[in-house]
């Protein structure tokens, strides 16, 4: 599935669209994971909760879950909300 | 041999042949390198490194003079540890940066951001240490490519209860720092933690004590009761690992080992500075220098330049007397803060002592203190100040 990164993860990506696969959102972290070393830790932490301000929309609607069910043909959009000085 | 301040050190001829420092700041927004001259003259910003990131420590590997390692984070991506060998060139972020253990009831803790580095024993030349927010002690065999954590305290319930909670903490987030290896025997640890006092293993982290007796608390709460005591900074003397100094929410302190009572020196501070501040420095040849940069703890507790006059203090006698050093610090309007990382001194002769203020000031001193001046100005909140010497 396509997926759209953030700038401030294009560190690791070196490009805003990447694309990744798996039929959770968990795989498909995992999987941006084993491409993109690093950048699964800078938005999940190690007790597996999505950090503040890191929000993920699949289809226009905001996902919660990990273990959210996704399909090939979704778009994931990976959003840094970003706030403060 | 190469070393950065804030641990033992070497100091002696060894020290005194390092013809350069480089002070390194680490800021709320990035980290610079301030190049000196070899009379610390003049010094070149290199920088910004990790722009908008926010970097907690910035510390170079005295072992080898080449490691540099960054704690870095943004406000809103989870923490890292960056590495370098190329004096800042190029970084390598770390494979697996400090984390806890995954609790299988979701119930665990997450690491905020990584706040202490320690490079460990001279005998362990790739292992380091880092002290998290929330408090948590990590570390790394393999030069911070990957952490682990380390003894028992991270998950030990009489740890947990005196680390308390976040919002027993800093206001943002309690912190293990002042990671301290005796050098004459890398299983014998210090660390501090605002809150939650002072510890000590002697076993290599297999057990941890307590090392509070003497230090005072916020008054109306009970001393004996680990939970209560604030060290801010806690430093060993270069010369005898036998000494601590202490900087403390509550006071100035020293303890000469084996004792483990601490003795609150700052009684003989002036009262109009008082005895209240975050950072402390050590001269890494004498063991009766030392320096504080106190800051104001009446009142709501401004911890800012009392009178807005700031000064740096300095003891000759292991803290039986202080003195004023302030020239060519500003008279009067300086409402400076300096954090408990943002003060460290190098090892030449005569020593250079510099400190950054969370106003985004660099100041250096390169005769111990007597005379200083301002490097730079107009950086971001500055969180840490350290010195190196490249190989």
């Amino acid at each position: 599935m396509n997926v759209l990164i953030p700038t401030p993860l294009h560190s690791y990506t070196g490009r805003k669209h990447v694309l990744g696969s798996g039929a959770t959102l968990r795989a498909v972290l995992e999987d941006l994971d084993r491409q993109f070393p690093g950048i699964r830790f800078r938005m999940i932490d190690e007790q597996d909760r999505m950090r503040p301000h890191i929000r993920f929309f699949v289809g226009g609607h905001q996902v919660y879950d990990l273990e959210q069910p996704l399909s090939a043909t979704d778009d994931l959009r990976i959003l840094q909300a970003l706030s403060g000085g | 041999m190469a070393r950065s301040t804030g641990r033992g050190g070497q100091g002696g001829r060894g020290a005194r042949r390092a013809a350069r420092t480089t002070v390194l700041v680490a800021t709320r927004k990035g980290a610079w390198l301030f190049h000196g001259d070899p009379q610390r003259r003049s010094w070149r910003a290199d920088g910004p490194h990790f722009l908008g990131h926010i970097v907690s420590h910035l510390v170079l590997d005295p072992r080898d003079g080449r490691t540099l390692l960054a704690a870095a984070k943004t406000g809103h991506l989870g923490p890292t540890v960056f590495r370098s060998t190329d004096r800042g060139r190029t970084w390598k972020e770390a494979a697996r940066p400090p984390a806890f253990a995954k609790a299988a009831d979701g119930t665990g803790r997450a690491v905020d951001h990584t706040f202490w580095l320690t490079p460990a024993h001279a005998n362990e030349p790739r292992v380091w240490y880092a002290g998290t927010s929330p408090q948590g002690l990590f570390r790394s065999e393999d030069s911070g490519a990957s952490w682990e954590p380390f003894s028992m305290i991270n998950d030990d319930p009489q740890y947990r209860e005196w680390m308390g909670s976040v919002q027993d903490g800093t206001p943002d987030g309690p912190k293990l720092h002042s990671i301290i290896v005796d050098p004459r025997d890398p299983k014998h640890l210090y660390f501090g933690m605002s809150g939650g006092g002072v510890h000590e293993t002697r076993d290599g982290g297999k057990t941890f004590r307590p090392l509070v007796k003497g230090m005072e608390v916020v008054e109306g709460f009970d001393a004996g009761s680990v939970t209560f005591h604030d060290p801010h900074c806690v430093r060993m003397c270069p010369t005898n690992p036998d000494r601590l100094y202490q900087q403390n929410h509550c006071g100035i302190y020293r303890l000469d080992r084996p004792s483990d009572t601490w003795v609150r020196v700052g009684r003989a501070m002036p009262k109009t500075a008082g005895d209240i501040g975050f950072p402390m420095v050590v001269h890494p040849r004498d063991q009766d220098r030392a320096w504080v940069f106190p800051m104001d703890g009446t009142t709501v507790w401004p911890r800012t330049s009392p009178d807005g006059r700031p000064a740096v203090y300095e003891t000759r006698n292991a803290g039986r007397s202080f003195k004023r050093l302030d020239a060519g610090m500003p008279r009067k309007q300086a409402w400076w803060t300096v954090k408990r990382q943002a003060m460290a001194g190098d090892t030449r002769d005569p020593v250079g002592l510099y400190f950054g203020t969370t106003s985004g000031e660099l100041w250096a001193s390169r005769d111990e203190g007597r005379k200083w001046a301002c490097v730079a100005r107009h950086l971001p909140e500055i969180y840490a100040v350290e010195t190196a010497a490249f190989a």
